[in-house]
This record gives structure tokens, C-alpha cells and sequence, in this order.
């Protein structure tokens, strides 16, 4: 994972970046179904290498697979970024062991969820049970952010273009310099 | 736009149309991946799965068709009228499973008052909700993929 983060950084053509981070998902999903946590493993390797390989391939497609501006090191940002970083490391340094039954995150409301999740929904799936009813104000926001995301792309690109082949029929009118 | 690319375009799909392993193969993989999308949707209370997963699936199944038979093909199958329909369509479902829950005496988005059990009326909440999650997210794939691939057209 560390490689390909890498090499996405230092390619220049951006097919390869999109394969790369592809790639990336794919290990991404592989990590967390070792990790055991199969829905978000199963999520990441549809839609972070699925879906979104894709889309980056659609949008290459429309504009070109080279980048444009010339690769320079800008120190501030560097400085800045690499201080960002520092820092997430050492506050995860401070976070309980991988799979610490005393965690704060497995002693809050998790117990909870587990022990009522299957009696009351009857779902043997605890994490589609808590997605969808404990949870299911967030599901709705995540949804709205998809309907959203779509129409966003709908009223961007996909309208200016039929405004666009519209005024291609018509005459062009004098002045008129587009 | 200029003609250059647009002539590329039909060159492109003149060749993908003599790809015969690619379209068999296709059509093969089709009906299997909308066979899986749908496993994953309606299996997500028992197994990894859900209206997420299911909705990528499925729309994936769109997708390849797409890029096999050619994006007008594809958008014959399935045209912008259908696709804003379903893409509102199961955020509504969603949503409409929380006020009929309100209606029935409960609160926005509890479904133990949708059946007499309260376990069964959770039951029948959840799988409205992850369908409605599941038609919103393939409509809104399909609708994305499709928007960009046709750039040379009209949407």
C-alpha cells in the first residue's frame, strides 16, 4: 500500500494514477477483510476500485491522461503536510491496541447494539441492523449524498451540453464570439 | 464539437462491435452480475451485503454493457427519464418508510410499527430501506458513468 501511495504521488501520467489507485483499494479491502470487517472490505473493493476506477477512466477519457503543470516541490506545503502527519501519527499512539476489548469504541454503545441488534430486528447481520435502524438517520444522509452527487453531475455536464449543441443549431448571430 | 473525434468514436464502436469474445463474454457476465447484485441485496441481513454493494453491482452490470454494445445502446436500455425517475425513486422509498412509520404511531424511521411484531415490522423497514438505498445508488452510478461517457451527445 505504502509503494503504490508512493508511486501515485511521483507518476506523472495520470492512467497509471488511476490504475494505482485502483490498486490501492484493492489492498485496502484485502487489509480489512483481514481485519475482519467484511462489509467495509466488500464496499471498498466495489466502489474504491470498482465504480470509481471507472469513472476516473470516463473522466480521463474526456480530458487527457497527462498532467499538465510541471512537477515542483512547494516547501511550505511539504512542511505543512509532513507536520499533519507527524501529528496523526503520534495521536494514534494514544489509541487502545487492534482489537482491545477494553476500548473505549467496544465499551460505548457497541455492547448494546450486539446484544439487542438480533433480538429486536431479527437480522442475524449486526452491521446491516445498525446501518439501517439504529442508524438509519445516517444511512438516510448517506443516501441523500448520492442522489445529490448524481444530479450535481446531472445539472453540471449534463445539461451544458445540450445547451451548447442548442446554440450550435442556431445561426450565429453577429458579435457573438463563442 | 469538431468532427475528428466523433469520427474516432464510430470507428471505435465499429471495431467493439466485431469483438465477438468480448460481447459473448459480456452477455454471459451479464445476467450473472445482476443475478450476484440482487444475492447481495436481499441476503445483506444475513451475509456482508447490502443496498450500497448491491446498488454498485447492479449498476456495474450497466456499465459493462455500455462499454461493450456502445453508450447509445446502453442508454436504450435504460433511458435518462427511467434513470432520474429511480434515482429520486428509492431516496423516496427510504424516506417514505420513516413517515409511514410516523403515521403509524411511531417515530421517523423506527419500523418495529410497520407489522404487529415488532421484530417482522423491523425486518420488512429494513429491507424497504436498503432496496430504496440500493435503486439510489445503481441509478446514481449508471446515471454518473452514463452522464460522462456521452459527452458527445445529448443527455
Amino acid at each position: 500500500m505504502v509503494v503504490s501511495a508512493l508511486a501515485l504521488v511521483w507518476f506523472r501520467n495520470l492512467f497509471a494514477v488511476v490504475m494505482l489507485s485502483g490498486s490501492f483499494s484493492l489492498t485496502a479491502a484485502v487489509l480489512y477483510v483481514v481485519m475482519d470487517a467484511v462489509d467495509v472490505a466488500f464496499t471498498e473493493a466495489a466502489v474504491g476500485a470498482g465504480i470509481a476506477t471507472v469513472l476516473m477512466l470516463g473522466t480521463l477519457a474526456l480530458t487527457t491522461d497527462e498532467e499538465k503543470d510541471e512537477p515542483h516541490i512547494s516547501w511550505p506545503h511539504l512542511i505543512i503536510a509532513i507536520l499533519t502527519g507527524c501529528t496523526l501519527i503520534y495521536g494514534t499512539l494514544d489509541m487502545p491496541h487492534y482489537a482491545d476489548p477494553n476500548a473505549p469504541i467496544h465499551k460505548h454503545v457497541a455492547p448494546e447494539y450486539l446484544e439487542r441488534g438480533p433480538k429486536e430486528t431479527g437480522i442475524p447481520n449486526v452491521v446491516t441492523s445498525v446501518l439501517a435502524s439504529y442508524r438509519g438517520y445516517d444511512t438516510l444522509g448517506e443516501v441523500t449524498v448520492v442522489f445529490t452527487a448524481a444530479a450535481g453531475v446531472l445539472a453540471l455536464i449534463g445539461r451544458r451540453r445540450r445547451k451548447r449543441k442548442d446554440t450550435d443549431d442556431l445561426p450565429s448571430r453577429p458579435g457573438d464570439n463563442s | 464539437m469538431s468532427e475528428i473525434p466523433k469520427k474516432m468514436d464510430e470507428v471505435k464502436r465499429k471495431e467493439m462491435q466485431h469483438k465477438e469474445v468480448l460481447r459473448i463474454c459480456a452477455k454471459l457476465l451479464i445476467p450473472l452480475i445482476m443475478t450476484f447484485g440482487l444475492y447481495v441485496q436481499f441476503h445483506g441481513d444475513f451475509g456482508p451485503g447490502g443496498g450500497f454493494q448491491a446498488g454498485v453491482i447492479f449498476a456495474s452490470a450497466f456499465i459493462l454493457y455500455a462499454l461493450i454494445f456502445g453508450i447509445d445502446v446502453g442508454m436504450e436500455v435504460l433511458k435518462p427519464g427511467v434513470r432520474r425517475f429511480l434515482l429520486s425513486a428509492g431516496l423516496l422509498l427510504y424516506a417514505g418508510v420513516g413517515v409511514v412509520g410516523m403515521l403509524l404511531g411511531g417515530r421517523y424511521l423506527n419500523y418495529s410499527v410497520l407489522a404487529d411484531d415488532p421484530v417482522v415490522g423491523q425486518h420488512l423497514g429494513i429491507l424497504l430501506i436498503e432496496l430504496g438505498v440500493g435503486i439510489t445508488v445503481a441509478a446514481a452510478m449508471i446515471t454518473i458513468f452514463y452522464v460522462f461517457a456521452n459527452q458527445d451527445g445529448v443527455e
